[in-house]
């Protein structure tokens, strides 16, 4: 293919400049407040490369060890920000490698901009080196997706892709340009995106549903809040936690929506759904009125829903028209952004608190510290427990890191007890369970907040998926914390064996390598410990380090995660052993 | 009535994208809903296109369908319609072998009893087209079917709603 530029007269007029396609979409990224972008490079993408190197001094692309770490890594720095979070690969395998990252985002609604790399466009179709049908196979796990096959179309198009991926209930955006188009020159002009025509981000809050809901809310006897992400997404945890207040509703979380409001605030009764708390699983069948804002009753949520909350009412706060009766009929639906809606929702609500009611909650909870909490935050028994590590980590860090869990039995307790000070502080892969995000989203996430502890509690199975991403911790200095909880087992799938398959542990027993020595050899500080008496100085020591720091802990084999509500089971079924 | 499988057509109004269709289908094919038809064409409104697509499915379910269709960026708007609710038409060609039109006397009295239009004649055969309901163009494909059909081809439903739908006020309202 021709890979020479075609060389014009520069002849900017005052508001164009005849750049290229790729010079074009470093300058719309930089237009758009990118500082990092997350990628590797490759053929077909290599122009933007080339415009990389010449822009170091303003845009940091941070180069991963797999596409697959670049797409998590722009998750993480997306989830702890509330920016767009950036990553770039080449095409074919490049961008096949960033698909889980995308879908991932998709089904947890992150906003994060995808750009690959394409062949040139008279070679599409012809089974090319590295041709791959990235926009068909991306379609299904993308908000909005294009290809750009003539460079004056790149400032609209990726205007429209950041203004896409941010804007209503965010999501991923993937953007395949071809290589023709990187080298083409045009007049560039870049305009931010405002609106798309066809395209409603936010429903207007319908303030009769909202009075409607206030009435409900005001007459309940057992009222209870369950509140998602929605919340973090829509920045109205304060309205959030005024609404609790105001109402004096015993509120809990979905895994998405921890930390929008203290773990340490007196409403807050814990995490709801298969390995939640208790009290608001039980209680989820007793109240009168369920208030969900900002989540979508998930399955692993609701349990079985034919006898899920049917004795509620049940009003909906929710920005996206399409998750209203999804799941769970609703009696209200309070369409719009959770911060509009609380906000005209909380002058309508009376001063109330309902004593009697929250005392149901802590009574349960009492029930579940004797036979689940306690033993997993203060065991007696010889061999480490995950709890009692989190539990450390809450000391040391006095609630104040952020948790960057990955997918398992690590990930249920790091969520159960991690203590949450400030909000888009819990970074975990919830609707797509994708085992290997951690590591890389602890990068993005300590890349965008490096004010900000971060801790990344990931499990032995999920390490090894990404583990190669030590090598860009170790390239770029990312003063990220891992702490692996090292069982030695695909640890909740061997529980559900242990449950469910008569101890039949197909394929879930691990040997493992040496992951001390593994992260020494990226030159990170690195510690095992397998006793209790060294936990505490371990953490302690972690926590101190100023660099990137290594934390093996060696925890009991065959622990499992309580409560439990076995899948398809009602929530009121929910298991302490 | 919610739980009762009924035939609906789906109305969407969207920009005019290469990948929309294939969002679209995924939409079914992820639910496992059987596409009875698709048509695509443009609207009345210059710039919008307008997908037709028909489906059996329960009140309930088509409700969560089009929700899902609108969420995507580019749908305008979508839309559900019982039967009752929209005038429609499908049309079908029918290519027979030219002999049948003048040896069989029959053949001409479906033709004229049907108002199906004679498009082209040759010596070897003659094409016919009907514009109708399901029902009309099933029988005669039965009809046809005792002389033998050289070839057959149906196209999706179309339909137009009795009432009216909002596009243009919707788009007027965003320029």
């Amino acid at each position: 293919m021709n890979t020479e530029t075609i060389k014009s007269n520069k002849k900017a007029t005052a508001e164009t400049v005849r750049i290229s396609g790729s010079e074009a979409i470093i300058k719309c990224l930089l237009a758009e407040g990118v500082e990092v972008l997350y990628g590797y490079p490759g053929g077909a993408i290599m122009p933007v490369y080339d415009e990389l190197f010449k822009y170091q001094d303003q845009i940091h692309h941070v180069l991963t060890r797999h596409e697959q770490g670049a797409a998590h890594a722009a998750q993480g720095y997306a989830r702890i920000s509330g920016k767009v979070g950036v990553a770039m690969a080449t095409s074919g395998p490049g961008a096949t490698n960033l698909i889980t990252g995308i879908a991932d985002a998709q089904i947890d609604s992150t906003p994060v901009v995808c750009i690959t790399g394409q062949v040139a466009s008279h070679l599409l179709g012809s089974d090319a080196f590295q041709e791959t049908d990235i926009v068909g196979i991306s379609t299904p796990v993308t908000k909005w997706n294009v290809q750009i096959t003539k460079a004056a179309d790149i400032p609209a198009t990726i205007a429209k892709a950041f203004y896409i991926a941010k804007s209503g209930r965010p999501g991923p955006v993937l953007i395949d340009v071809t290589k023709d188009a990187q080298f083409e020159e045009f007049d560039f002009k870049y305009e931010k995106c405002q609106s798309v025509r066809s395209y409603k981000p936010v429903p207007e809050t319908d303030l009769k549903a909202v009075a409607e809901a206030a009435q409900l809310i005001n007459a309940a006897k057992k009222p209870m809040i369950v509140w998602g992400q929605g919340v973090i997404l829509g920045k109205a945890e304060a309205e959030l936690k005024a609404v609790i207040e105001k109402a004096g509703i015993p509120s809990a979380w979905t895994i998405l929506g921890a930390s929008a409001v203290p773990t340490s605030h007196p409403l807050n009764v814990g995490m709801v759904g298969m390995h939640g708390n208790y009290a608001p699983n039980i209680l989820t069948n007793e109240c009168d009125v369920l208030i969900a804002i900002g989540m979508r009753f998930d399955d692993r949520v609701t349990g079985n829903l034919a006898t899920y909350a049917k004795q509620a009412k049940v009003v909906h706060f929710e920005i996206d028209p399409a998750e209203i009766d999804k799941n769970v009929k609703t009696d209200i639906a309070v369409l719009g952004n959770a911060k509009s809606s609380l906000t005209a929702l909380l002058p309508l609500l009376e001063d109330r608190n309902h004593d009697k009611w929250h005392q149901e909650f802590k009574d349960l909870h009492a029930v579940e510290f004797e036979k689940v909490i306690k033993k997993d935050l203060h065991p007696e028994k010889e061999g480490l427990t995950m709890g009692e590590v989190l539990n450390q980590i809450n000391v040391q860090s006095g609630g104040d890191a952020a948790i960057v869990s990955d997918v398992g039995q690590h990930q249920m307790i790091a969520c159960r007890y991690a203590q949450f000070n400030i909000t888009k502080s819990n970074i975990t892969s919830g609707g797509l369970g994708t085992m290997g995000f951690a590591l890389p989203a602890a990068i993005g996430a300590k890349m965008a907040a490096p004010e900000r502890d971060v801790v990344a509690i990931i499990g032995d199975g999920g390490f090894q998926m990404n583990i190669q991403e030590l090598g860009t911790i170790f390239q770029q200095q990312v003063p990220v914390k891992i702490v692996v909880l090292n069982n030695e087992f695909l640890g909740m799938v061997r529980q559900w064996q242990q449950l469910f398959f008569d101890k039949r542990y197909a394929s879930t027993e691990m040997t493992n390598p040496d992951f001390v020595t593994i992260a020494k050899g990226y030159h990170i500080e690195a510690k095992r410990v397998s006793k209790r008496e060294e936990l505490a100085d371990a953490v302690a020591e972690m926590m101190a380090c100023k660099g990137a720091y290594f934390l093996e802990v060696c925890v009991e084999k065959e622990d499992n995660v309580f409560p439990m509500i076995p899948t398809g089971a009602s929530v009121s079924d929910v298991r302490l052993s | 009535m919610e739980e009762t499988v009924q035939t609906f057509t789906i109305s969407i109004y969207t920009e005019n994208n290469i990948g929309l269709l294939n969002r679209i289908s995924a939409i079914f094919q992820r639910r496992h809903i059987n596409v009875e038809s698709l048509n695509t064409s443009i609207s009345e409104i210059e710039g919008v296109s307008r997908f037709t697509i028909v489906v059996n499915l329960t009140e309930a379910r088509i409700k969560k369908i089009v929700g899902q269709i609108e969420k995507q960026v580019e749908v305008i708007k979508a839309y559900y319609h019982t039967d009752d609710e929209t005038i429609y038409q499908e049309s079908c060609m029918f290519k027979l072998r030219s002999d049948l039109l003048f040896e069989e006397r029959e053949i001409q009295n479906i033709i004229k009893d049907s108002n199906t239009r004679i498009v082209t004649v040759n010596k070897e055969f003659f094409v016919l087209e009907k514009s109708g309901r399901r029902h009309e163009i099933d029988q005669l494909y039965h009809d046809f079917s005792a002389y033998g059909i050289m070839q057959f081809v149906r196209s999706g439903r179309i339909a137009v709603t009795k009432e009216e739908m909002k596009i243009s006020q919707m788009l007027a309202a965003f320029n």
